[in-house]
């Protein structure tokens, strides 16, 4: 625990975080995008930046499901990524990184060192 | 065991066509290719949408791991250089030496370069590669005039890259009397060269070029005739040549004019040597298209792989859309009477010009030619490569099309399965079908398993009719569901919604859908919402269903920043406005543009920035555009009555009056108007959903037109109408489209796919054939009652206004991934990265 409790970065409070869509959150330089899936009872936390054309933009995504699988779609071009696992659901080569999240005291916290 | 070497000269199409098809039927084989070019294989058919915003990434034919993937050793940049046929050696540029035991060239063409004395001149260029589209385009930003040599089909491409790239003057100059003179007669090319000369370009026939002139660089063309054309650069297109010059250094048999000379199993005079696409020369005759090329790759991976196929010559049959323009030849496209009979069909008002050629018996299509409307192709080149007994009227063939619907249908299913539908891929009507009761039961499963519609994609209106067809065959209902998440289409849902009262996304997802939604179905469902409605859209829950444009109440532009526009109803405006929008523009550093809706657009807002920008606009008396809204946008004018001395009726006015009656309006995709004081027609109300034009009488009202990529002229609706009975046919007609169009659809494609067309949608508006023009009347007013301005609510509404903001931790930070560069003294958004 201990030497791990230095990558979780305390994001927000919980009532900050959007029901059912996404918001930004901003790591040193880096951006992070926090989905709150409320319908699913679920927090995924992804890079903000479609690799598709580099646009911080995952935040503003809708969410939703393609079969179970969580996804986000870039609101660009549409290209979707799954929550889970950050892999490109069109068939395309790219993957975003993907975060823990966790839920303490009403404080969501993101564990910076990437899952994938 | 040992993989058998194959190396693989040239890394175009065609090339890589034969290492998929390959790599994906066998592995006995170790494949190496060797590319000159820096990237990996690419469209070339495309090429030229490079300068329409396609990306190289854009236009590659595979991944970057896609080599790797398949144990494909790919050399870029890397040309070979030398052949040995006795050790079955290849060298390249680097010195390194290679083992195969089989080699294919796939060297292509090059482009052929007349020898005309200067062309050796700086602004002299050939239209082949991306490289070469660079050095185009750098080269263009200084140049006003160009001219392009050769009017063929590649000259034709290159005129228009020339367009795109904002050439102020372009020349044709042909040798040949006629433009495309391999596919098109001289009737056709005057049509054509009419169409192109309306488009601006010039057309020079009978020109022989003698030299360029300019001193290291081109300033002119000198002809033959001794007259010449002033021009700033010149693009040389004017045909190709095979690349044979490694198969002629090492001894291997090409032809008098070029070409690897090869058999119907693609192999040349060496029995370990094949040569593939447009480098190889069958029958004395070079292919210079992509699906002749893709037959050899396949006939040569058949072979390889033990299978027996032999190439029998192809059809050159082409369709394809030059500046906007159709031009299709098929079959035997010039023979001419006595040996056949001909009908032609002309309408130079409309610039169509169509050639059928018929057997003297008359019961087989020879072959044809289309200019102007090209849509009857796919069955016309069905109709004569399948030998199809005509009917007793063969001119429906080329007459018939605007009715044409039972005509088509019956002529799928009159197909045998063994005609080709797809030639890129040589797929089938039979491969398509057994695939659709297979399970292939969308278009997009259906590209992904027979790889039918991958290649130039001209048949795919084909294969969707094909698959209805045998979706329908087989008893299986055809129906328009949304996505995976809801099992009705647009219509149904907006019939339940409006009879459970639902009013969010999550309680129409919980009622009648099922899991969790997606982009598809969530903003069609918030457009449903706001056009039954009318609420905030932004409340409920409702924000995050919204497309990103909706959910932050603009437009989002490259690089995430956002664009602001107020409307200006009519294009009318104050001198006070303007200098607001000056002043805010100049205050929150935006770039300004005027619209085509008569409004002013403003670029680059930080999403932090758009409720302090609108704050200010209201101040200032401005509301919403809904520039971000799949709804109502302008409603174009032109002076009328009050100014012009031609004007019949006060059309700003009216413009006015209905920009501000049907704001804020949700429908299933965006619709525009306009309004026209006289017959000119200043307004182009004609290419809008629903415009009006002032008669001596009073309006005529015209509907479903519209311009964007498949422009379509409006049709007249009624005539002569008061302007209350106009503004109550317009409210039926827009609730009429609201309720029953599919998502995405905009009026002109809801038209073409009404049965009656225009004259049931009249009796519909009109004569209210439906008995439901009082309660559509009803429905307008009562959005017109519940209109709010979005943006003042949003700006006003704490909850909402503190999601314009880019950090949820920092709200006060902008985005700093966001950056700008400065262009013709405003900013601009930096490129894509």
């Amino acid at each position: 625990m201990n030497e791990t409790s230095e990558s979780w970065l305390a994001a927000c409070k919980v009532e900050d975080a959007v029901e059912n869509g996404g918001v930004c959150i901003k790591h040193g330089d880096d951006q992070i995008a926090l989905f709150y899936f409320t319908r699913r009872n679920e927090w995924y936390a992804t890079q903000n930046e479609c690799p598709h054309k580099k646009q911080m933009a995952l935040s503003r995504g809708m969410i939703g499901s393609d079969s179970d699988e969580p996804k986000v779609a870039c609101p660009f071009h549409k290209k979707t990524f799954s929550l889970n696992t950050g892999e490109c659901l069109n068939g395309e080569e790219c993957a975003i990184k993907v975060y823990p999240v966790k839920i303490e005291d009403g404080t969501v916290y993101i564990n910076t060192l990437a899952k994938f | 065991m040992k993989k058998i070497q194959i190396i693989v000269v040239g890394n175009g199409m065609v090339g890589y066509k034969f290492c998929e098809k390959l790599s994906s039927r066998s592995n006995l084989f170790k494949l190496t290719v060797f590319g000159e070019e820096p990237r990996r294989a690419y469209d070339r058919v495309h090429l030229s949408e490079y300068f329409n915003g396609k990306s190289s990434d854009d236009l590659s034919l595979s991944t970057e791991t896609w080599y790797q993937e398949n144990d494909i050793d790919l050399h870029l940049s890397s040309p070979v250089i030398k052949i040995d046929r006795e050790f079955k050696t290849v060298s390249t540029l680097d010195g390194k030496s290679y083992e195969y035991d089989f080699l294919i060239f796939a060297t292509g063409s090059g482009a052929f370069v007349p020898n005309i004395p200067g062309v050796e001149k700086e602004g002299v260029f050939v239209y082949r590669t991306i490289e070469d589209l660079d050095l185009i385009s750098g080269y263009a930003k200084k140049a006003r005039t160009a001219s392009v040599i050769g009017g063929g089909l590649l000259g034709l491409e290159a005129a228009k890259a020339l367009i795109d790239l904002g050439i102020q003057k372009t020349s044709i100059v042909e040798f040949a009397p006629r433009l495309m003179p391999r596919q098109i007669d001289d009737a056709g090319s005057q049509m054509l060269r009419s169409k192109l000369s309306d488009l601006g370009l010039e057309i020079l026939l009978n020109k022989n070029t003698s030299y360029i002139e300019g001193e290291g660089a081109i300033t002119g063309l000198k002809f033959s005739d001794d007259t010449s054309l002033a021009v700033d650069m010149l693009v040389i297109s004017a045909g190709i040549k095979p690349r044979d010059e490694l198969a002629r250094a090492c001894g291997i048999e090409v032809g008098a004019r070029g070409g690897i000379v090869v058999d119907q199993k693609m192999q040349t005079n060496d029995p370990s040597i094949f040569a593939i696409g447009e480098c190889a020369l069958f029958e004395g005759m070079i292919y210079g298209l992509i699906a002749p090329g893709y037959e050899m790759a396949e006939v040569l991976v058949t072979n390889l792989c033990d299978g027996t196929k032999t190439f029998l010559g192809f059809d050159m049959s082409t369709k394809l859309k030059l500046i906007g323009i159709d031009v299709a030849s098929f079959g035997d496209n010039f023979i001419t009477e006595p040996d056949c009979r001909t009908i032609v069909f002309e309408n130079k008002h409309k610039g169509i010009y169509k050639r059928i050629n018929i057997s003297n018996d008359g019961q087989y299509l020879l072959g044809g030619i289309l200019i102007g409307d090209a849509t009857a192709y796919n069955l016309l080149l069905q109709t004569s490569n399948n030998r199809i007994i005509l009917s007793d009227d063969p001119e429906e063939l080329i007459l018939g099309s605007r009715g044409g619907d039972t005509a088509a249908g019956s002529g799928i299913t009159s197909l045998p399965d063994s005609a080709l539908i797809c030639s890129c891929e040589g797929i089938s009507k039979g491969d398509i079908c057994s695939a659709v009761i297979d399970g292939c039961e969308n278009i997009d499963d259906l590209k992904k398993c027979t790889k039918a519609g991958t290649g130039c994609g001209g048949c795919l209106p084909m294969v969707k009719d094909l698959l209805s067809y045998t979706l329908k065959s087989q008893g299986k209902y055809v129906k328009n569901v949304i996505c995976e998440h809801f099992d009705y289409s647009r219509q149904e849902l907006f019939d339940l919604i409006h009879i459970h009262e639902l009013k969010s996304y999550d309680a129409v997802l919980d009622a009648l859908g099922k899991s969790d939604g997606c982009e598809v179905c969530k903003p069609m469902v918030a457009s449903l919402l706001a056009s039954l409605w009318n609420e905030m859209i932004l409340e409920k829950g409702n924000d995050v269903a919204q497309d990103s444009n909706d959910r932050f109440l603009a437009n989002i532009q490259k690089g995430g920043s956002y664009s602001v526009v107020p409307r200006v109803a009519g294009g009318e405006i104050t001198p006070e406005k303007l200098i607001t929008i000056g002043e805010v523009a100049k205050k929150y550093n935006l770039y300004t543009k005027i619209t085509g809706g008569q409004r002013i657009d403003m670029f680059g807002a930080h999403l932090n920035d758009l409720p302090l920008i609108w704050e200010e606009l209201i101040a200032a008396g401005f509301e919403s555009g809904h520039a971000y809204g799949k709804g109502l946008r302008t409603v174009k004018s032109c002076v009328g009555s009050t100014w012009c001395r031609f004007g019949l009726h006060d059309s700003v006015s009216f413009a006015i009056r209905i920009e501000e009656r049907y704001r804020g309006i949700r429908a299933p995709h965006k619709f525009k108007s306009g309004v026209s004081g006289c017959i000119r027609e200043c307004a182009e109300a004609q290419s809008k959903d629903f415009g009006i034009i002032a008669t001596e009488k009073g309006w005529n009202l015209y509907v479903c037109g519209n311009g964007g990529s498949k422009p379509q002229h409006a049709l007249l609706l009624a005539t002569d109408l008061d302007s209350d009975t106009c503004i109550r046919y317009i409210d039926r007609f827009l609730m009429f489209y609201i309720k029953t169009a599919d998502p995405l659809t905009r009026t002109a494609t809801w038209l073409n796919k009404m049965e009656g067309g225009i004259d049931y949608l009249r009796n519909v508006v009109v004569n209210d054939s439906l008995n439901m023009a009082q309660q559509w009347e009803n429905d307008v007013e009562n959005l017109i009652n519940s209109y709010k301005c979005e943006w003042k609510e949003a700006v006003e509404n704490p909850a909402i206004r503190k999601r314009f903001s880019h950090f949820v931790n920092a709200p006060e930070d902008k985005d700093p991934s966001i950056e700008f560069v400065e262009m013709r003294g405003q900013k601009r958004t930096a490129e894509w990265k």
